[in-house]
């Protein structure tokens, strides 16, 4: 393959990309050499096992990947308001919305609810880590190294251009030659498989290791939210891992599955791609629920009001979310009565998160809302969601999906519920649980900057999209200048540059606090905690707890603050068992990564070579008998004392 | 932690040498084999029960004596075979508008439904 069409070459921004990409690369590189960090970055980071580590590495990538999805969306807008510039081309535009919608379901929102999950979800039930470590860390290297794969296509042999759903026939090999497609495939399957490890690793925590005495029913209601997620993901991601190995047979080996010659199926793979990605949109609200259900119960300084019925509804929406893929399809040409069906299923799905909607309002009333940064991206969250609810309704009643579907319509309804639900989500969580993480509070003034213009960039931009929609603006389109639909369009774009803004100021308030918020001194941050995490210390020390709490209640904490109890009790201390750190996950998914290159290439040596060199250490893992070590109580005690200044 | 001393795990090697070559064997009858096509279906079909099998027994604790609640993972079975009827229930169901070649004429529903019929 001559060079010049292994990179990019002919678009101006795309020569800015690789650019941007070989200085910042040169600069980190450089930094870590002369400030001596390699080490440091190798032994604390790289290799590390703790699922608190992981967590933060999760989120920082994340909040990298939401900058990625964020350019290419400015980008976007910047072309429709203004078609007469032609700024983007109808092929660069293609590519812009595909890794813009992938970006942001794949690569931001879930890890970023993965993240939080990893910090929060052991701290919260009185673990001391993730069931298994090791896989954890596993999970995280091949997410990254998916994402960084996806990345790279737009200046190494070119972005995938068949939209986030990636259809066939248009996605298959017959239509979408050369690697772009494939980069889609290979940097999916990479990630997804970290997610469902993830999702088996959660689900057997939460299963096994919580603190004695605490019933399911007792779990803080973020801990339930990631349990139900798990469900989802294990039983959803094996869907979407068989439809792109299939595809991937399809488009490298010349298989026929998808295919519109040789009896494939091309509909097919909308079918299965469903069939993941209706639960997929699940898998990512869910912990949003259970994100602003503890922000919400917090800042209003009341247990959560129906605690039982917040948990029967998810556990029904989780179920529905597996009945209902159709109506992404309506118009593929289905029966009335197939239609109907999931007409109705789909509308079921309205009665859980309506019961979810009144229980957070009751728990706001009447009382003494305290309105910090994370409780207002969660006040923000009712009302907007509501509308991107009440939309979803509309669009899944089959005869009127006919005239929606595929228009602005859809792009403002999803647009409401992942903004407004996840990423708000992700917003509040990052800021409540900042504290435990860093040690500080995020800057509360700067914060709620961010808050205001992200929260009305948001509506600006996607509030006039639902009328574009009944305009007939169709969705993935790139030529605006039509009388009826630029005004809306300006608009739009000047509501995308506000939550730009809005974004850029949430990324200086990390860089202000770090240098100038107070520093924590006890483990209750924000003084309302209800819950187990915030009567760890802060920072909290790597093994967790000392002493692991009796929890029989839910809102454990409330308790033992009025009895003054704490997850150090001198005479209960006992060695700590903890996993070691290992530099295998890392090195063991780069050989898979370096697998999934080739198979982008199609260069199937190099690709069998990284193959064996992954599945050689998986051998050799498999007869490590490593089984970590002990923390000594003199140690546990030392630490403790001088977290709690005893 | 005490039995997870060095030991080679012989059970585990076996079963993950065992489903390798059944899936190889799998990939075979489909490449390779002359096998009528009858004979193909239903020998993956009888590899993919195997196949399941040997994860169950040899990975999975289904062998194991219920020790404290029990390690047969009957729940996650049951679901994971609600899902699978979905899967396939649900994709023939959705797909019964008579995807037949080059037949699609859809402007009409009800005709579909009638062209689906015939073609049993
Ligand atoms: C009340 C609940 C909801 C209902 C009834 C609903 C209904 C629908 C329907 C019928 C469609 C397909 C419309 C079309 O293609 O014409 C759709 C699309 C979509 N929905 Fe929802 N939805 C709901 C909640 C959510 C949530 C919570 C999320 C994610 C957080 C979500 C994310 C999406 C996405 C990403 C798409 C578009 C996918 C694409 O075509 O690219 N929805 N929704
Ligand atoms: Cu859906």
């Amino acid at each position: 393959m001559a060079l010049d069409e292994f990179f990019v070459t002919g678009e101006p921004l795309i020569y800015a990309g690789m650019v941007s990409i070989a200085l910042v690369t040169s600069a980190i590189i450089f930094l870590l050499t002369y400030f001596k960090k390699w080490g440091w970055l190798w032994r604390e980071w790289l290799t590390t096992v703790d699922h608190k580590k992981i967590g933060i590495m999760y989120i920082l990538s994340a909040l990298v990947m939401l900058f990625r999805g964020g350019a290419d969306a400015l980008m976007m807008r910047t072309q429709l308001a203004f078609p007469g510039l032609e700024f983007l081309d109808s092929q660069h535009y293609n590519e812009i919305f595909t890794t813009h919608g992938t970006v942001m379901i794949i690569f931001m929102a879930m890890p970023f609810l993965i993240g939080l999950m990893n910090i929060i979800v052991p701290l919260q039930i009185g673990a001391r880590d993730f069931a298994f470590p090791f896989v954890n860390a596993v999970s995280f290297w091949a997410f990254f190294l998916g994402a960084m794969l996806f990345n790279i296509s737009f200046v190494i042999g070119g972005s995938p251009d068949a939209g986030w759903t990636s259809y066939t026939p248009l996605a298959g090999a017959a239509m979408s030659p050369g690697p772009g497609q494939n980069f889609y495939l290979m940097g999916l399957q990479l990630s997804g498989i970290g997610t469902l490890a993830t999702g088996i690793n959660l689900m057997v925590t939460i299963l096994k290791m919580r603190a004695p005495g605490m019933k399911l029913f007792h779990m803080p209601i973020f801990t339930w939210s990631t349990l139900v997620t798990c469900f989802i993901i294990v039983f959803a991601f094996p869907i979407l891992t068989v439809a792109l190995a299939l595809m991937t047979i399809d488009r490298i080996f010349g298989a026929q599955f998808f295919t519109l010659t040789g009896e494939g199926l091309p509909m097919m793979w909308a079918n299965l791609f469903w069939m993941w990605g209706h639960p997929e949109v699940y898998i990512v609200i869910l912990p949003a629920f259970g994100i602003f259900s503890e922000v919400i119960a917090t800042f209003a300084k009341k247990r959560l009001f129906g605690y039982n019925a917040m948990v029967w509804s998810m556990i029904i929406i989780a179920l529905l979310s597996f009945l209902v893929w159709v109506h992404h399809f309506f118009t593929m040409g289905a029966g009335a009565f197939v239609n109907s069906v999931f007409s109705v299923s789909t509308m079921l799905i309205a009665v859980p998160t309506g019961v979810k909607i009144f229980n957070w309002l009751a728990t706001l009333y009447k009382s003494r809302i305290e309105f910090t940064v994370p409780m207002l991206w969660s006040l923000a969250f009712i009302p907007s969601f509501i509308l991107g609810g009440v939309t979803g309704v509309m669009l899944g009643m089959a005869a009127a999906d006919y005239q929606f579907h595929n228009s602005y319509f859809l792009i403002a309804h999803f647009h409401y519920v992942l903004i407004a639900g996840t990423v708000f989500a992700c917003f509040a969580g990052l800021v409540y649980w900042y504290p435990k993480m860093f040690g500080h509070k995020m800057n509360e003034r700067i914060g709620k900057w961010a808050f205001w213009l992200f929260l009305i960039g948001f509506h600006i931009c996607f509030f006039p999209q639902y009328f574009l929609g009944l305009d007939g603006m169709p969705r993935r389109l790139f030529i605006t200048n039509i009388a009826e639909w630029l005004p809306l369009n300006v608009i739009s774009t000047v509501g995308a540059f506000g939550m730009g803004a809005g974004f850029a100021v949430f990324v200086f308030n990390i860089y202000y606090s770090y240098r100038y918020s107070e520093r924590e001194k006890t483990g209750d941050a924000w003084g309302h905690g209800r819950t187990l995490e915030w009567s760890t210390t802060t920072p909290v020390p790597f093994y967790n707890f000392a002493t692991v709490p009796y929890v029989d209640e839910i809102d454990p904490y409330v308790r033992m603050k009025e009895e003054g109890k704490t997850t150090f009790d001198e005479k209960k201390l006992k060695p700590i068992h903890m996993p070691s750190y290992s530099g295998q996950p890392i090195i063991m998914m780069s050989f898979f990564a370096l697998a999934s290159f080739a198979l982008v290439f199609e260069w199937i040596p190099l690709a069998i070579a990284g193959l064996l060199g992954g599945v050689a250490c998986m051998a050799f893992r498999s007869f490590d008998y490593d089984d970590g070590y002990y923390v000594q109580v003199d140690e546990i005690k030392r630490t403790e004392r001088k977290a709690r200044g005893l | 932690m005490a039995n997870t001393k060095k030991r080679i795990p012989t059970q585990h090697v076996i079963g993950f040498l065992l489903s390798l070559v059944m899936t190889l064997v799998a990939a075979w009858a489909v490449i390779g084999s002359d096998l009528p096509k009858m004979w193909v279906i239903i020998s993956i079909l009888i590899l993919a029960l195997l196949q399941a099998g040997v994860q169950l027994f040899m990975f999975m604790h289904i062998t194991e004596e219920s020790s404290d609640g029990g390690h047969v993972p009957w729940n996650m079975m049951f679901h994971g075979f609600a899902l699978a009827a979905i899967l396939v229930a649900g994709s023939l169901f959705t797909m019964s508008f008579g995807f037949d070649h080059g037949d699609m004429d859809m402007d009409d529903g009800h005709k579909q439904e009638q062209h689906s019929e015939h073609s049993e």
